[in-house]
């Protein structure tokens, strides 16, 4: 198993998802440059968290133009497995690989805590080593992170089990639409999370839960 | 040619002006004018604290870089060192409070990768009015916000800090920031320029207009009427351009491709060249025409001191400017060759073939007049007492006073602060904020960590700026003792009033005096530090306020201690050579008590002793808390601890004669002294063998029940709870 992890300039975690992703056994990560459209045959692709080019206009708009982009948005449509944490998340909505919007949080501070989660769905790619309703602690830290969709899209995202992840009650930390934390696309192949997994993967630095996303991925490659 | 008024205009007095042009060996223009006006400016050449500066003891053996550089540094094994430093932005903030605090990270942060280290945390000391004041809340929420936007932004962590709150910071705010670097031992680079023939490479942001004049028109003068018109002064930030910088720069190291690297930052390229030159020895030939410019029609004086932010000087050789520039390319920083080495020992300014300055750098650098201050204690007290609020809201009983105490804004949770900040990129974090006393990060080589702290009570070194100096210093041990951590190395930031002035002169060198002994107490050195003077306005000077930012090291961050109860039923014991007086106390300025001239002395050896067996009965596990007992003294220490740790406890500490001294017991502070701290009953009687100790009750339970004689005090955790969190308010 091999990820591949996108560095554009202005990211942050990137360097914290390879090392998580290298915690995965018989895995093995790399940084993928945001000017090379080559994905270097990686297995799956971790969009990273950080403020991608200076996220000086919305957030997560600029990147997704980048040459790479192209490329993993191509990979998606093929099926390929992409995670999108916090600024990647933001990317991939606005690259359309995953539905509805990141808007300010309701508070319109950055906020950095550990935050309780509930599984909505464990299923196959990404949350498959988690229970259903298994409670996961994962830190979040952004400033634009409130979930949002139109209702009727909400409404088919539910009917498709798109919903992957929920703030549990009393924690949603940003305003979000029914305290969604996590969604994916219809397909299953691209999910996207405001909450920081890659900064979960140690009881040490607060918690292991996080480990379990990349570690669903790999059972998902097989 | 300027004149005499226009030197005394930028900053110089009139026989320094002299002195100049004695130099200079005539009058200097207009370029060579401005570049001297900064260089002899009290930001730059230290000239009022220079002397006192060189009594602080500055070795050790575990000292990688001492003061000179950048920023210092201390070998913390396995061939790595932490790289660190502190410095302010006081006026910058004042006047501009987004702007100032995130340039300040910015600056700090250049430091550190200015030596070839990897930033890895940040941490800030604030100071502000009173919160009651609208001028107060202001600069608070856009300094923490301007804090978080850069060092969020960058990926720096901000892994602890400080802020207290007091009337005479209201027009005069501080903003220190601190920030500490990786770096294998080997890999650490000089400033020196070296080797003639040599290139010169400015790279970074474009150079604009921004800043001007910053060093010596906000950093060397008291703020005053009209400073909103300084506003221009103060520089403009892009954490995105640093984060290209910082990586650009580090790969530029790791090919190997620098002969010295420099960060710009007060007095921009004057300083930065000026000081690569002196180190090395050389001369240096800059064309400003060749410097990327964000405006048509700079002048060259302005080029030369312009302070626009995220920029760096290398000196590189020529046969390797090609790699260099590539590398520039890569990250989209702009490389550009603007100069040369020499052998002149001259820094000469060009504008293309024509040239426009030339000043000796020895002169620049070295011949700047360091001063002797005129010292005089004040024969009575500077600083007006406190309001009190205390009284007003008419709390007399122990209980109403543990709430008002938790509810203070020097005592309240910064939660509401914090959290503004990522604590966790880099993934070192083992210890966040509100965990331990101090800040703990695991390194490379784990289990093996470092723990920070910072910390200075300007008020107690109001009160006695020896004493309030030496406490500074403790508490920060005593921080790093209760994480498990021996101190390895202190930088400090001096921020203090007008040093013209005989009783600030005062304060300057008794509180100096009091870090140095300290320093030698406890065998740690100082690796470098930031002095900020002239922080006076129309209201006065400011507390007097060193900030101490220490770092220790930690064998196994895995045993790193935590400063909240964790186990119902464990003991809980109070130890040290505690000697708990009101005066100077948190609890005294809420009752609006005068401050005392002079604090008690302090027996620094036995404090020394009893952190060192804290420290090793964190490091051994036998402890599962440890809390210093600082700002509202023992009391209060006990509740921070249940509030951390979310589980109450019930003590009993005895009979005591009269209200006073139950007060004295509960709320008096000795800093850096005692220490609350919970476990087993056999660990702490083991403990006991080493530092005096009392026990004094268990964990457990939803409330802190307190007893002595027939008082008794009774407080849920939700209604600490509720009083810990009074900041809230600040930031709905």
């Amino acid at each position: 198993m091999k990820f591949g992890v996108i560095r554009f300039p202005g990211s942050c975690d990137e360097v914290d998802a390879v090392l998580a992703c290298e915690r995965v056994p018989n895995a093995s990560a790399q940084l993928l440059w945001h000017g090379d459209p080559d994905l270097h045959g990686v297995d799956a692709v971790v969009v990273p968290g950080g403020f991608s080019y200076g996220d000086y206009l919305r957030v997560g708009a600029i990147a997704r133009f980048s040459p790479v982009m192209e490329s993993v948005i191509r990979f998606a449509h093929e099926g390929g497995l992409v995670l999108g944490i916090c600024n990647g998340f933001q990317v991939l909505c606005e690259a359309g690989l995953l539905p509805g919007a990141l808007l300010p949080n309701d508070h319109l501070r950055f906020r950095c805590r550990q935050v309780e989660l509930d599984v909505v769905r464990a299923s196959m790619p990404f949350t498959a080593d988690c229970a259903d309703g298994e409670p996961l602690s994962i830190p979040v830290k952004h400033t634009t992170g409130r979930y949002y969709a139109p209702p009727e899209q909400l409404e088919s995202m539910h009917a498709h089990g798109q919903i992957v992840l929920r703030y549990a009650p009393g924690q949603n930390p940003n305003g979000s639409l029914d305290d969604i934390a996590g969604v994916r696309n219809a397909e299953g192949n691209v999910f996207g999370l405001m909450p920081h997994p890659e900064h979960a993967v140690d009881p040490l630095t607060g918690s292991a839960d996080g480990l379990k996303i990349f570690t669903s991925m790999a059972h998902a490659h097989g | 040619m300027p004149t005499v008024e226009q030197a005394v205009a930028l900053g110089l007095t009139a026989a320094e002006y002299e002195l100049v042009v004695e130099k200079v060996g005539r009058e200097p223009n207009e370029v060579e004018l401005a570049v001297f006006s900064l260089m002899w400016s009290e930001h730059c050449a230290y000239k009022h604290s220079k002397k006192l500066l060189k009594t602080l003891p500055t070795e050790g053996p575990r000292l990688a870089l001492g003061p000179g550089e950048n920023a210092g540094a201390v070998d913390v094994g396995d061939g790595w060192v932490i790289a660190f430093k502190v410095e302010s932005h006081n006026h910058p903030s004042a006047v501009e409070p987004f702007q100032g605090a995130a340039t300040g990270v910015g600056g700090i942060l250049r430091d550190i990768f200015a030596i070839g280290a990897r930033p890895i945390a940040v941490l800030d000391s604030l100071r502000f009015g009173e919160p009651s004041s609208a001028r107060s809340r202001y600069l608070l929420e856009h300094a923490v916000d301007g804090i978080g936007h850069y060092g969020n932004s960058i990926g720096v962590p901000t892994i602890g800090g400080e802020v207290y709150f007091e009337k005479p910071y209201e027009q005069n705010c501080l903003v220190n920031v601190m920030a500490l670097g990786l770096a294998r031992s080997g890999a650490l680079i000089r400033s020196a320029a070296t080797g003639v023939g040599n290139v010169l490479v400015l790279f970074g942001a474009s150079t604009g207009r921004d800043g001007i004049g910053g060093a010596s028109v906000l950093a060397s003068a008291e703020l005053g009427e009209g400073d909103a018109d300084k506003r221009p002064t103060v520089q403009v930030g892009d954490p995105f351009a640093e984060k290209k910088l910082l990586e650009c720069s580090l790969e530029l190291l790791e090919h190997g491709l620098l002969v010295a690297l420099q960060d710009l930052g007060a007095a921009g390229l004057s300083s930065s060249s000026a000081e690569m030159a002196s180190k090395g020895e050389v001369g240096l030939d800059i064309d400003v025409a060749r410097v990327p410019l964000r405006e048509a029609g700079m002048q060259p004086w302005e080029i030369m001191v312009s302070e626009s932010q995220e920029r760096m000087l290398c000196v590189v050789e020529a046969g390797r400017l090609d790699e260099v520039l590539a590398i520039c390319e890569k990250w989209e920083v702009g490389g550009t060759a603007i100069g040369s080495v020499t052998d002149t020992r001259a820094l000469r300014i060009y504008v293309g073939d024509e040239l426009a300055g030339e000043m000796p750098v020895p002169a620049l650098v070295d011949d700047c007049p360091l001063y002797d201050l005129t010292v005089q204690a004040p024969a009575a007290g500077l600083y007006p007492a406190p309001p009190p609020v205390l009284v007003a809201t008419g709390a007399s009983n122990p209980k109403e006073i543990l709430r008002a105490l938790l509810a203070a804004p020097n005592i309240a949770s910064r939660r509401p602060l914090f959290e503004q900040y990522d604590c966790i990129v880099q993934s070192r974090t083992v210890r966040r904020p509100e965990q331990s006393d101090a800040a703990v990060l695991a390194l490379p080589q784990a289990p093996r960590g470092i723990a920070v702290s910072i910390d200075g009570s300007g008020r107690r070194v109001a009160c006695d700026p020896y004493a309030g100096a030496v406490e500074a210093v403790l508490e920060c041990s005593a921080n790093l003792a209760c994480a498990g951590a021996a101190p390895l190395g202190l930088t400090n930031c001096l921020n203090f009033g007008n040093p013209e002035k005989p009783h600030i002169a005062w304060q300057l060198t008794e509180a100096i005096r009091g870090l140095g002994d300290a320093c030698r107490a406890l065998d740690v050195p100082v690796v470098g530090g930031n002095v900020s003077l002239y922080n006076e306005s129309g209201g006065g000077p400011i507390y007097p306020t060193p900030v101490v930012g220490m770092v220790g090291e930690l064998p196994d961050v895995a045993r790193a201690g935590r400063s909240g109860f964790l186990r119902a039923g464990d003991a809980v014991g109070f130890a040290g050579p505690f000697r708990p007086r009101l005066p100077g106390s948190e609890l005294a300025k809420l009752r609006g008590d005068e401050l005392p001239v002079g604090l008690e002395p302090i027996d620094i050896a036995a404090v020394r002793a009893a952190q060192e067996a804290i420290r090793d009965a964190v490091r051994d596990g036998s402890l599962s808390s440890a809390h210093d007992v600082a700002e509202g003294g023992f009391l209060i220490a006990v509740a921070e601890s249940c509030l951390a740790g979310a589980i109450g406890a019930t003590l009993d500490l005895g009979a005591v004669q009269g209200a006073d001294e139950l007060d004295r017991i509960l709320f008096g502070e000795s800093p850096g002294a005692g220490f609350v701290i919970s476990g087993s009953e056999d660990a702490l009687r083991r403990l006991a063998e080493r530092v005096d100790l009392d026990i004094f009750g268990t964990v457990g339970g939803e409330s802190l029940d307190v007893t002595s004689g027939d008082v008794r005090i009774e407080a849920t955790l939700d209604e600490l709870r509720v009083a810990h969190g009074s900041l809230e308010a600040l930031f709905p």
